[in-house]
């Protein structure tokens, strides 16, 4: 056999090693070495430390809970792509291609199921992940700005379940548009009180930028698909990728200054630390500034991040996926019926996380819908900017007045939503008791807006109490969750037709 | 051609005796420099406002919302008339008709009529006969609209808005 053919031979014959070794390109990751490489040498994997803090691994830290919502993101994702091939956005068919999916197509009702909870798992994932990195003091100093890309990811999480479900082009959906875009145009509330429409109109410009037209019709539906399958998810995925990358270069994880001492030494089990020799000099370390995972202390608190933090990834992945396909199984996705733009359904309720906001958009739509919802992502986004205080960094509750404190927020932000709400409820509000108010007073007076001052009263009275700003935000943080889990209560149970209230939907009306 | 001058000669101007390596009062690179980042990021600016255009339509498809419609025969004065598939009330009483938009002003949703008036099922907005707010959030009253008297029968257009208690007479 002439050489050039038998090298060619052997070649072929080697191929499929090769191809082997050059993707997993490091090998078996059972040495230090091979672990590193094992993170580092692969794009998606580097997202992480090689090696990760014990303390970022105990349950109680974070509970997984950016995990189940990155999961549940891949879930709505893989199954959204599964979807589109039967999905079509147009209001004539769009609602026959959902019942196609739903009756006809192969597997298409649990796929669509999935898609849904998959969904709703991610919203209440992120705001409890939201909530452990508030209490978790996460936000601090060198945080602040992963802070802000966290809540660019609220917002996105919140603006693709919108859109989604409008896409079904059901009487949900319809209804959900028609609202969702007179609240863009809500500011005109305030423009038409100043009697300055006719020159200044944001709201009605927002308003036919959202639908394309001056009417909820094709147009808008194809917006909305366009954000929801393309823009959005497409937002998400690169924020995500900065969220990640930063909680790297932030050091890890919050934790503790004395994380160390509390956690002692490393069970023996844990697998040991640096059982080689470096091979690598950190000639890095002497340009960067700040701290990467391992500076400053010694690595004995830290472990391998392959197998240790991907294995944790991996099962609270799983249990994500299960918990997903078990509400799949037993709970259909709803669908009302077609679109009629002559009836709203009676009573016209969103999805239960946006009642929360609708009960407010029942008080006035401007503050309700735009005012209040802006104070708040503006609160949120100052807190780190605030708080620039050190006590209780990574503790749970960490901060001046602690658990105390957020218990007795708790009272007090629940008690006054029970007693302002209530009031409302029971004794009408301004415009009930003098008809002939002016709209500006009620836009800037109404239940909602008291909500929000008594709670901001209630921060300003604990920063001045006990001398911190963290004790401020502790409480407007807590009065603020409780604000908005009355509200969505009493929007989800105790509201019927006509938004009157109803002790039990038992005893709505009937006819 | 011009050749550079001989460094030093008599008719050089003072300020090009610098040796080479004294700084340059305005660094010639950093001129240049700043001065392409400048247009791109200029250019950039103007092709984002140009692109902002595209996604507010210059026309919009309004089509004519003009109906003609029998009123009933008996209908009691006072109560409220909805052709079906539209979203205004007629009302007939001494020999006047006028039409009231059962669209909320709040944020939209149909109001459904009532005894009182009208009553909007989306966040408890609650209007007149005449389409005044009683109650909730409807920052406005309810429009009403054109109506024009055609034979026996009524034109309605809901696309254009008249003063609140225009009626005509039939
Ligand atoms: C789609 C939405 C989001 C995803 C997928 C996500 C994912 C993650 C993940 C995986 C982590 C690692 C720690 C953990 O699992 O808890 C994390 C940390 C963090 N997230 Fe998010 N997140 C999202 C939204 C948010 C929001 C809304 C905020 C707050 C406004 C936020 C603020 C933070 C902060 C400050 C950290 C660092 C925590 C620490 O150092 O202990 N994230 N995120
Ligand atoms: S749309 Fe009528 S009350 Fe809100």
């Amino acid at each position: 056999m002439s050489p050039g053919l038998s090298v060619f031979l052997e070649n072929l014959r080697a191929a499929p090693r090769r191809a082997y070794e050059a993707t997993f390109r490091s090998g078996p990751p059972t040495s230090d070495r091979t672990r590193s490489t094992f993170v580092f040498g692969n794009v998606f994997l580097h997202l992480h430390p090689v090696r990760t803090h014990r303390w970022s691994l105990r349950w109680s830290t974070t509970m997984g809970l950016g995990i189940i919502t990155f999961a549940a993101f891949l879930i709505t994702l893989v199954t959204g792509v599964l979807l589109m091939f039967y999905y079509k956005p147009y209001p004539d068919v769009a609602y026959d291609s959902i019942k196609d999916i739903h009756f006809v197509v192969p597997t298409g009702r649990f796929m669509r199921n999935i898609h849904r909870w998959a969904a709703n798992v991610m919203v209440i994932a992120v705001l409890l992940h939201m909530a452990r990195a508030f209490y978790t003091a996460a936000y601090r100093k060198p945080r602040e700005f992963n802070w802000l890309i966290g809540m660019a990811l609220l917002v996105v999480t919140l603006g693709l379940s919108f859109t989604g479900y409008l896409l079904p082009w059901d009487q949900l959906a319809y209804w959900a548009i028609t609202i969702g875009a007179n609240i863009a145009q809500s500011p005109r509330e305030v423009t038409d009180a100043l009697q300055i429409t006719d020159r200044f109109d944001p709201g009605g410009l927002q308003k036919l930028l959202l639908l394309g037209s001056d009417q909820v019709g094709e147009e808008a539906l194809i917006r909305f698909f366009l954000l929801h399958v393309m823009v959005l998810p497409l937002a998400l995925v690169l924020l995500a990728a900065v969220h990640f990358w930063r909680i790297r270069k932030d050091g890890g994880l919050v934790r503790p200054a004395n994380a160390d001492e509390r956690l002692g030494p490393a069970p023996l089990e844990t697998y040991p630390v640096f059982t080689e020799a470096p091979h690598k000099t950190y000639q890095l370390a002497a340009i960067v500034k700040g701290k990467t995972a391992a500076v400053g202390r010694g690595p004995e608190g830290t472990v391998p991040s392959m197998p240790h933090l991907f294995y944790a990834e991996a099962g609270v992945a799983m249990l994500t996926v299960l918990v997903c396909l078990g509400l799949a199984l037993f709970l259909d996705a709803p669908l009302k019926e077609l679109a009629n733009p002559g009836v709203p359904e009676n009573p016209a309720k969103a999805p239960w996380y946006f009642l929360g906001l609708q009960e407010l958009v029942a008080f006035s739509a401007f503050m309700g819908g735009i005012g209040i919802p802006g104070i708040v992502l503006l609160g949120l986004g100052l807190i780190p900017f605030l708080d620039r205080e050190e006590a209780g960094t990574g503790e749970w509750f960490g901060g001046p007045g602690g658990l105390p404190l957020v218990l007795r927020s708790i009272v007090v932000g629940l008690g006054s939503a029970v007693l302002v709400d209530g009031i409302a409820i029971r004794y009408g509000w301004l415009r009930e008791w003098f008809p002939k108010i002016p709209q500006l007073v009620v836009t800037l007076v109404n239940p909602g807006t008291v909500l929000t001052f008594i709670y901001a009263a209630y921060s300003i009275y604990l920063v001045k109490k006990y001398g911190s700003t963290r004790a401020g935000a502790l409480g407007l943080f807590t009065c603020f969750l409780c604000g908005f889990a009355l509200l969505t209560l009493v929007g989800s149970y105790f509201r019927g037709p006509n938004w009157s209230f109803y002790w039990s939907p038992a005893d709505w009306p009937v006819h | 051609m011009t050749t550079a001058p001989e460094h030093g000669s008599p008719e050089t101007p003072a300020s090009a005796l610098r040796s080479r390596l004294d700084p340059e009062p305005v660094p010639r690179r950093d001129f240049l420099g700043l001065a392409a980042l400048w247009a791109s990021a200029s250019t950039v600016l103007f092709a984002t406002l140009g692109i902002a255009r595209l996604p507010k339509a210059a026309v919009l498809s309004s089509p004519s919302r003009k109906f003609k419609v029998t009123l009933p025969e008996a209908l009691p004065a006072g109560e409220a008339f909805v052709p079906p598939g539209r979203s205004v009330a007629l009302f007939k009483e001494a020999g006047e008709v006028w039409a009231v938009s059962t669209v909320c002003t709040h944020l939209g949703c149909i109001v459904k009529s009532s005894a009182t008036g009208f009553d909007c099922p989306c966040h408890g907005s609650g209007f007149a006969k005449d389409g005044s707010v009683t109650r909730g959030p409807a920052p406005t009253a309810l429009k009403w609209v054109k109506v024009s008297a055609a034979g026996g029968d009524v034109i309605v257009d809901e696309g254009e808005s008249v003063p609140l208690g225009t009626k005509v007479s039939v």
